[in-house]
């Protein structure tokens, strides 16, 4: 989450997951009503807003990143913020930046047309959200539209809710799998936070694992000038368990 | 001008449907049912028993004589939706989707409340039609409205103080949708409100229109075609789209009013269509009181149902086609035209419902006695009598 519990902490976090062999890196920008969010993220978004995070610090911290690394970053926000920035205005800055791509969990295919034009028009991917419950028909409409890759909801929940590893959503990612048929890869998310978790999605089918909440909690218990070792440990164990 | 029922959700450019993935199979299934039984002539005919003997429907169109003639100039009707069961035009509306929850076998009922209203009024239908309700309500109207808490857990149901932002309606709904989404399969969302995602604002209008219908049939009696004003108040909009909707294609002047609170320059009001910008917020686009990078802004008013940072759609859109005039009236207005209205007419108003009455006070004044302005007066004012003792006593 962009600037939580600062912005320079936020980079010491984002240089940790580099160092620790991330693959991509979603940065969150925070919204003041997250209605997918559980309450770490909702925690972490308050606090930053708090302190007055605004959109040209996220652009400052993708270029700063971009003279670091050439790796993937994902933008993770709601749709009024980009909305309010002008989708076409917005990512023509942001793709200057250096972003790859775009997560707007409450952006569905319908209401996506200006979206998705604003994006194509910057290149930039636009990864649309599935859940265990998406229909088949739906699914193979939202494959059409995602690019990057498609982010699948492993659980009946908000972000960063714990849970044992359901026979639903494993069905799900197999589902899945079926109907990408590897045109596009499948990142499973929310509510994953340890290696076990991946290694069994990983067993399962799924192209990638995305941790949120468990990192922003990591971060919240360690001081300043450990984040960037503790996230890279973090990081090593959890891309270990992919393999 | 009129949407009966828009395809893909949308009044004009407003409305439609932001959501995550999760909540697309519920918002779809509901859409599929509510269209099925709309027409329904069971659903219709239960749904009319429940507001005939349960509610208390119709409500009078009462003739304010003694305020008229206070003021000296067009002659106030109200709506008498203060007198339904609960005390409030809620109970429309919850009646009607508490039945179509049944029908679509959904066995635990959720719903936002902002004063409390809504929440009551969930409660006494889930209680009469044997389904169990949960309530979600800001931590801070919890506090501003804790009679109506006591009476919703009498009636059997749980109330969550929700303490996240702002702690009130804006934030309950959110908490709402966030449980929604965990409990997807067994639970139906019970929104009290024209807002959220598409069906729901055509939903709740539907289910409240019969305050406008009614206005135009009692309004027959007096003399008239109908109306040559209505006035109701608007947060969320639920009252005035019920008021609005079947007079928007006649020549009635059509006025919503918002909460200025301390005044529309001091930052601290609810005035969204006076003051706000296009956005997305709670599944629709609308206008909405937010920043310069769009975030949401904290909103106040005096009384907790209009303490909201959006609107529903179809308002945006009529504010928009300019068939509807939106202005607003302060909390100091609104204190005295509580006031008055108790006063005149020993009829205590609820604080939503006396922005209503104060635009009705201002726009009397200007119009000739043979003119007729009709006010819904959505709720009775018994739980707000604590807030206007506070205030009086502050003011002194």
């Amino acid at each position: 989450m962009v600037g939580y519990p600062s912005h320079k902490d936020t980079l010491s976090a984002v240089r940790g997951l580099i160092e620790g062999g991330a693959d991509i890196i979603e940065l969150g920008f925070p919204f003041s009503d997250p209605l997918a969010d559980g309450p770490v993220i909702q925690h972490a978004s308050t606090i930053s807003l708090e302190k007055g995070t605004k959109m040209v610090q996220f652009l400052s911290l993708v270029r700063q990143i971009r003279k670091e690394s050439q790796i993937p970053l994902v933008l993770m926000t709601y749709t009024n913020i980009l909305y309010h920035k002008g989708y076409e205005k917005f990512f023509k800055l942001a793709k200057e930046a250096g972003l790859d791509g775009i997560i707007t969990p409450d952006m569905t295919v319908e209401e996506s047309k200006e979206y998705l034009k604003a994006a194509k028009k910057h290149n930039l991917d636009t990864i649309f959200l599935v859940s265990p419950n998406t229909s088949k028909s739906r699914l193979q409409e939202i494959v059409k539209q995602t690019t990057g890759f498609l982010y699948l909801v492993a659980v009946f929940g908000t972000t960063g809710v714990q849970n044992k590893i359901q026979s639903y959503t494993i069905s799900a990612l197999q589902n899945t799998k079926k109907i990408t048929r590897g045109k596009v890869p499948v990142g499973i998310g929310f509510g994953i936070s340890t290696p076990s978790d991946i290694k069994s999605y990983v067993k399962h089918g799924a192209d990638a694992a995305i941790v949120g909440s468990a990192l922003i909690k990591l971060i919240e218990k360690t001081p300043s000038a450990k984040i960037q070792s503790a996230v890279a440990k973090f990081t090593r164990q959890l891309k270990l368990s992919t393999k | 001008m009129k949407i009966k029922f828009p395809k893909d959700g949308r009044f004009g450019e407003f409305g439609g449907k932001y959501i995550p993935e999760t909540l697309v199979p519920a918002i779809e299934e509901l859409e599929q049912s509510y269209l099925k039984y709309k027409n329904d002539s069971d659903f219709k005919k239960e749904l009319n028993y429940y507001l005939t003997e349960y509610a208390g429907r119709p409500t009078p169109l009462y003739y304010a004589k003694n305020l008229t003639e206070k003021i000296g100039g067009a002659k106030i009707y109200l709506k008498r939706e203060d007198l339904l069961h609960g005390g409030a035009h809620k109970i429309n509306n919850t009646l009607g989707q508490a039945l179509l929850a049944k029908r679509m076998k959904k066995t635990r009922i959720i719903a936002e409340t902002g004063a409390g209203q809504h929440g009551v009024a969930t409660a006494m239908a889930c209680a009469a039609l044997g389904l169990k309700a949960e309530v979600y309500m800001g931590y801070k109207d919890t506090i501003r409205q804790k009679l109506n808490v006591f009476r919703m857990n009498m009636l059997g149901c749980e109330v969550h103080a929700v303490k996240a932002g702002s702690q009130t309606l804006k934030d309950a709904i959110n908490e709402a949708i966030r449980d929604w989404i965990t409990n997807v399969k067994d639970t139906y969302y019970l929104l009290g409100s024209a807002v959220g995602p598409h069906p729901y604002p055509v939903m709740v209008r539907d289910f409240q229109a019969v305050i406008g219908e009614e206005i135009k049939q009692q309004i027959k009696d007096f003399g008239k075609k109908t109306p040559d004003t209505v006035i109701a108040c608007v947060g969320g909009g639920s009252n005035a789209i019920g008021t609005f909707y079947p007079l928007v294609d006649t020549d009635t002047e059509i006025i919503g009013v918002e909460a200025a609170g301390q005044g529309l320059k001091s930052g601290h009001h609810s005035a969204t269509l006076s003051a706000g910008t296009k956005g997305v917020l709670h599944g629709m686009m609308t206008y909405l009181l937010q920043d310069s990078e769009g975030q949401i802004q904290e909103t106040h008013s005096i009384s907790a149902g209009l303490d909201y940072p959006g609107v529903g759609p179809e308002h945006s859109y009529f504010k928009d086609q300019k068939r509807i005039q939106y202005v607003s009236a302060t909390d100091k207005e609104v204190i005295d035209a509580f006031l008055m209205l108790t006063r005149t007419e020993g009829i205590i108003p609820a604080l939503e419902s006396s922005h209503a009455i104060a635009e009705a006070i201002k726009l009397a004044k200007k119009k000739p006695k043979s003119d007729t302005i009709v006010v819904t007066l959505s709720g009775r004012g018994d739980k707000d009598v604590e807030v206007v003792q506070d205030y009086i006593k502050n003011s002194k």
